[in-house]
């Protein structure tokens, strides 16, 4: 336990750079999801095939490929940032063809009418979808796209793992190659440090379930 | 200005007085090979309840969601005022806003309460101010019976209830004519009359309608010409006196021998 306990700041640094990493990777890939699910109902065809190409491509891609694209890639090609930065952008569009597929479960689940009576008071589909579809589709999409958003939770350790540096899976790392404590209690701390993430973010996730619940 | 029918249909319709509000032209639609609309040429005069009838697979719910272009058409022209149906966008979404529509399904917006039903329209689309549009709701509410439930969710009122609250709602926008798409199909009987009572009041006041129904007391009571469909084709149109005691066509003797008899 001494391996905790001698490092606890290092390790609540490192707790609070992963969260940090969780929250921005997650409003990105929800707003992100969000936009290109409403590619794949729009009723523009170059939209919905752009769409389409997107999750297709995104979602059948591993993670770490997409990091190292971003990482080492880009900067080939005279983009350069803060591995930070290019590790959350890939983490958010990576998850964001998984919050889209979710989002999209949750569009269909609305039936045809509703949008067709939106339609019929004259709103335009853009306010269709905004007033009428999303809002009863984010309510059945909470258990599927919840899901995603935690499993983004834990891949930020795969993005700590290409060098963002100081999180908490980066923590551990250096911890046990580089100071040579014993890796048990130390990846037990870093356990334990993401489970303070994703748990509350799983109660979080069914009181909002609850919340927004309606009958229909 | 004539709103007389097309020749091929020599009806004894109403006389021309009504200025035409609903024109369609030669009207064609499929659905895969399904020939649904053949050739549809319909009249509809302001203020005139033209009540649309005819066997399941007809085409006369289609015929009601085509005037508002829910469904599209291959060929010929629709017009609403004066005014061709245009492609989906702005255009159309504008001048959808002028045609209430009542489903079968009642569509209730299930998320949002009864006054924000009524008052979702008038806002986003006429960009009525809030106080004004929560007036006219209660008003409409009151008009259509239901006055203590503004604040409940449509799963919480009866399927008469809601499908009043539809009326309401597709009121609150002013139209200038209504469609409805079989409305009382999908009630219990003791709620079909509180609808059809509404439905009247409507046409008593002036209100151009055009409903789709199996209704045929409401046909007789209320509707100024009834139009009869069969296999996609307008087959008979003629008053509702008429229709119902004298029909000419094979298809209608047919079909009304079919649900008069019980």
């Amino acid at each position: 336990m001494d391996a905790i306990t001698q490092n606890l700041d290092l390790f609540w640094n490192g707790f609070l750079r992963s969260l940090t990493i969780c929250l921005w990777g997650g409003v990105g890939s929800l707003v992100l999801g969000t936009f290109i699910a409403t590619c794949r109902v729009a009723p523009v065809a170059p939209l919905r095939t752009f769409g389409t190409a997107w999750v297709t491509v995104i979602r059948n891609c591993p993670l770490s490929v997409l990091l190292f694209m971003f990482a080492f890639g880009l900067p080939e090609i005279g983009i350069n940032a803060e591995y930070y930065y290019f590790g959350l952008a890939a983490l958010i569009i990576y998850t964001s063809a998984f919050v889209c597929e979710g989002l999209r479960a949750g569009i269909n689940s609305v039936s045809a009418g509703q949008a067709e009576a939106a339609r019929a008071i004259g709103l335009t589909f853009t306010q269709t979808l905004t007033q009428i579809v999303l809002p009863q589709a984010f309510r059945t999409s909470i258990p599927p796209v919840g899901s995603v958003i935690i499993a983004m939770f834990k891949n930020s350790a795969v993005v700590g793992a290409f060098g963002v540096g100081l999180d908490l899976y980066s923590v551990g790392e250096s911890l046990t190659s580089a100071q040579g404590f014993a890796a048990l209690p130390v990846l037990t701390g870093v356990a334990i440090g993401y489970l303070m993430i994703t748990l509350p973010a799983g109660v979080g996730l069914g009181v909002l379930e609850r919340k927004v619940a309606i009958a229909r | 200005m004539t709103d007389a029918p097309t020749d091929d249909n020599p009806t004894d319709s109403p006389p021309a007085t009504h200025r035409p509000l609903v024109v369609l032209d030669k009207v064609n639609k499929h659905f895969g090979d399904l020939h649904v609309l053949k050739d549809i040429d319909l009249t509809i005069g302001e203020g005139e309840v033209v009540v649309v009838i005819g066997p399941s697979g007809s085409g006369k719910s289609t015929l009601c969601r085509t005037i508002n272009r829910l469904e599209t058409f291959e060929t010929g022209t629709i017009e609403i005022d004066g005014v061709a149906l245009p492609d989906e966008g702005k255009e159309l979404a504008r001048l959808r806003a002028d045609v209430g529509m009542v489903f079968q399904s009642f569509n209730l917006f299930a998320h949002k309460t009864i006054r924000e039903n009524l008052t979702l329209g008038p806002i986003k689309v006429r960009g009525l101010g809030v106080d004004k549009a929560n007036e006219r709701a209660t008003q409409l509410l009151e008009r259509v019976g239901i006055t203590e439930q503004a604040d409940k969710y449509p799963a919480q009122l009866s399927g008469g209830q809601q499908q009043r609250v539809a009326i309401a709602r597709a009121l609150a926008m002013d139209p200038k004519v209504m469609l409805f798409d079989e409305p009382t199909s999908a009630l219990d009987p003791e709620m079909i009359n509180e609808v059809l009572d509404v439905m009247t009041g409507l046409a008593k006041d002036g209100m151009t309608m055009v409903v789709v129904t199996h209704e045929m007391g409401f046909a007789r009571r209320a509707a100024n010409r009834v139009v009869f469909m069969s296999g996609g084709q307008i087959v008979e149109e003629s008053t509702p006196q008429e229709f119902f005691t004298n029909p000419r066509s094979d298809r209608a003797k047919d079909f009304l021998s079919k649900i008069l008899t019980h």
